[in-house]
């Protein structure tokens, strides 16, 4: 036997290493559902979202020459809602990487409250983003989201709280799952963008989509603001309805966060979630 | 009225089908430490989890300070605390910060007068602005002390709480735990493979085997019952019987 033909005696080949990293990745895929979700989430989102933006454009050319503004407000009011639930998924991430929890789940600190310091966190980190976005937006684009006068309060604290039933969902799914479900807490908000009508009116939506546009918050938020700044109108009925939205959808996040608490006890997932 | 600060009475596990812990029961009187021993898989992480209300039992209840630690587990656990080696503390934070909001999440008044009590009690100084997560295993240790005492608890849990020191500071450990509990007349439960230091520690020892309590007594009664001269060597015939067809319930009843 010649010396070129004798297999090493150890680490195998590189098509053998390669192959076992593929079938590393393939195992630790295989036991996780979102992971396989997650390759499928954005060139969908992305597409159904422009898709429907196209649409919009080409066939209301009056409103494009004064849609600067709203569509800068609209991507102001919608980082409220994304950097709300981020906030919030990432203050319980952390305690889970750094393999708090169990720390904190034996404290007195009862869920409740911890959801209470959550949405604190989420409120703090929520304002450090879009506080100095909205002032850039004036110095670029002499755009003040500020015009929206009180409305705007409204408006902020619907979405933020929206964020946060959201962001609680995400982490009863963490709980549940564990940390496979980690990209979620990236990815759970996009879902409900297309239809949130944040930058094209729910009349753009298909008719049989916009029933599930006017199921969420965010639908009357982002319409009460267009009629503000395109109408010069305040639509109370809008931000009524959409306050009773928030309020069904933080009971739900909320239900299902602290039924995942009282699992991940009955189950032993505390001290495992983050492993 | 019973002075046990913890009772444990007829505690199970099942885990899909699985009885990781079978039919546990003992209590912890104030001013005691019971030693909780048994090879890797026994089931001692299970019964502190249980303890601490972090694992809900089965079958049976975990009372602490007289309360149902299934039902109604706030309202004592600001007078219990627990330190493991598998749960870290904050890994960016540094010593005095992780020290200082453990302080607050427990309610402690004047958290800075605790932390620098206990930094200097337990000889923190040196690393108490660094962060935790760039300390070594033995001051990773300590600090998890630190923090399993921030709240001066009435019942203190203790996984391992020697693990990576060296024998002087193990030693010394010890020593600062005894006064502690002297101090205090607090209950402590101990999980640790260390035979020494229970045999030092601990007043009563339970050695759980595949879920279950197989003996228990006081160190120089355990060994006298099984005669030998160690309490390690006991450990060991346990560890490696094979269990008897009458199971080691039986064994544990035999052996009373």
């Amino acid at each position: 036997m010649t010396a070129a033909a004798e297999t090493p005696a150890g680490g195998g080949s590189p098509a053998m290493r390669v192959g076992a990293m593929v079938l590393r990745h393939v195992f630790l895929m295989r036991s996780s559902w979102p992971r396989i979700f997650e390759l499928m989430y954005w060139p969908t989102i992305q597409m159904i979202l422009w898709g429907f933006i196209t649409t919009f454009l080409m066939t209301n050319s009056s409103y494009v020459a004064q849609a600067t503004g709203i569509l800068i407000s609209a991507v102001l009011l919608w980082d409220v809602l994304f950097r709300g639930q981020l906030g919030f998924s990432l203050s319980f991430l952390e305690e889970i990487f750094s393999r708090n929890l169990a720390n904190l789940a034996v404290s007195p600190l009862r869920p409740a409250e911890f959801l209470l310091s959550l949405t604190t966190m989420s409120l703090i980190r929520t304002v450090i983003g879009v506080l100095p976005a909205a002032g850039l937006a004036i110095v670029f684009y002499h755009v003040s989201i500020f015009d929206l006068g009180l409305p705007l309060v409204a408006f902020f604290s619907i979405l933020l709280v929206m964020g946060w039933a959201i962001g609680m969902m995400v982490c009863a799914l963490i709980l549940r799952v564990g940390l496979g479900a980690e990209n979620v807490a990236w990815l759970a908000i996009f879902l409900i963008a297309p239809v949130s009508a944040i930058y094209y009116p729910v009349a753009t939506l298909p008719p049989w989509l916009q029933p599930l546009s006017w199921a969420l918050p965010t639908a009357p938020v982002f319409e009460g603001m267009r009629a503000i700044l395109h109408d010069g109108v305040v639509r109370t009925d809008l931000m009524l309805d959409a306050i009773a939205l928030d309020a069904v959808y933080l009971a739900v996040g909320a239900t299902l966060f602290l039924y995942s608490f009282h699992v991940a006890r009955r189950r032993g997932l505390l001290l495992q979630v983050g492993e | 009225m019973s002075d046990a600060l913890i009772e444990v009475c007829g505690a199970s596990k099942t885990f899909d089908g699985i009885d990781a812990v079978r039919d546990v029961s003992f209590s912890v009187a104030r001013g005691e430490t019971v030693g909780l021993l048994g090879a890797n898989g026994a089931g001692k992480t299970t019964t502190v989890s249980m303890l601490l209300g972090l694992l809900l039992p089965s079958a049976g209840s975990v009372r602490m300070l007289g309360e149902d630690m299934a039902r109604h587990r706030h309202r004592v656990l600001g007078r219990v605390n627990f330190s493991s080696p598998y749960v870290d503390l904050p890994r960016r934070l540094t010593v005095i910060q992780n020290l200082t909001f453990f302080a607050r999440l427990y309610g402690v008044p004047d958290p800075r007068g605790r932390v620098r009590r206990l930094a200097e009690q337990l000889e923190l100084g040196e690393f108490l602005r660094r962060r935790s997560g760039h300390l070594s295993a033995g001051q990773k240790t300590r600090v998890s002390l630190a923090k399993a005492l921030i709240n001066d608890p009435e019942v203190l849990l203790l996984d391992e709480p020697t693990a990576s020191l060296d024998p002087d500071s193990a030693d010394w450990m010890r020593g600062y735990l005894m006064r502690y509990q002297a101090r205090r007349g607090c209950a402590i439960l101990l999980a640790s493979h260390n035979m020494a230091e229970v045999e030092r520690l601990c007043d009563t020892v339970l050695i759980m085997q595949r879920g279950r309590i197989v003996a228990r007594g006081a160190p120089p009664e355990l060994v006298a019952r099984y005669g030998r001269e160690t309490l390690e060597q006991v450990f060991l015939d346990i560890a490696r019987r094979r269990p008897t067809d009458a199971g080691p319930a039986a064994a544990e009843e035999a052996a009373q």
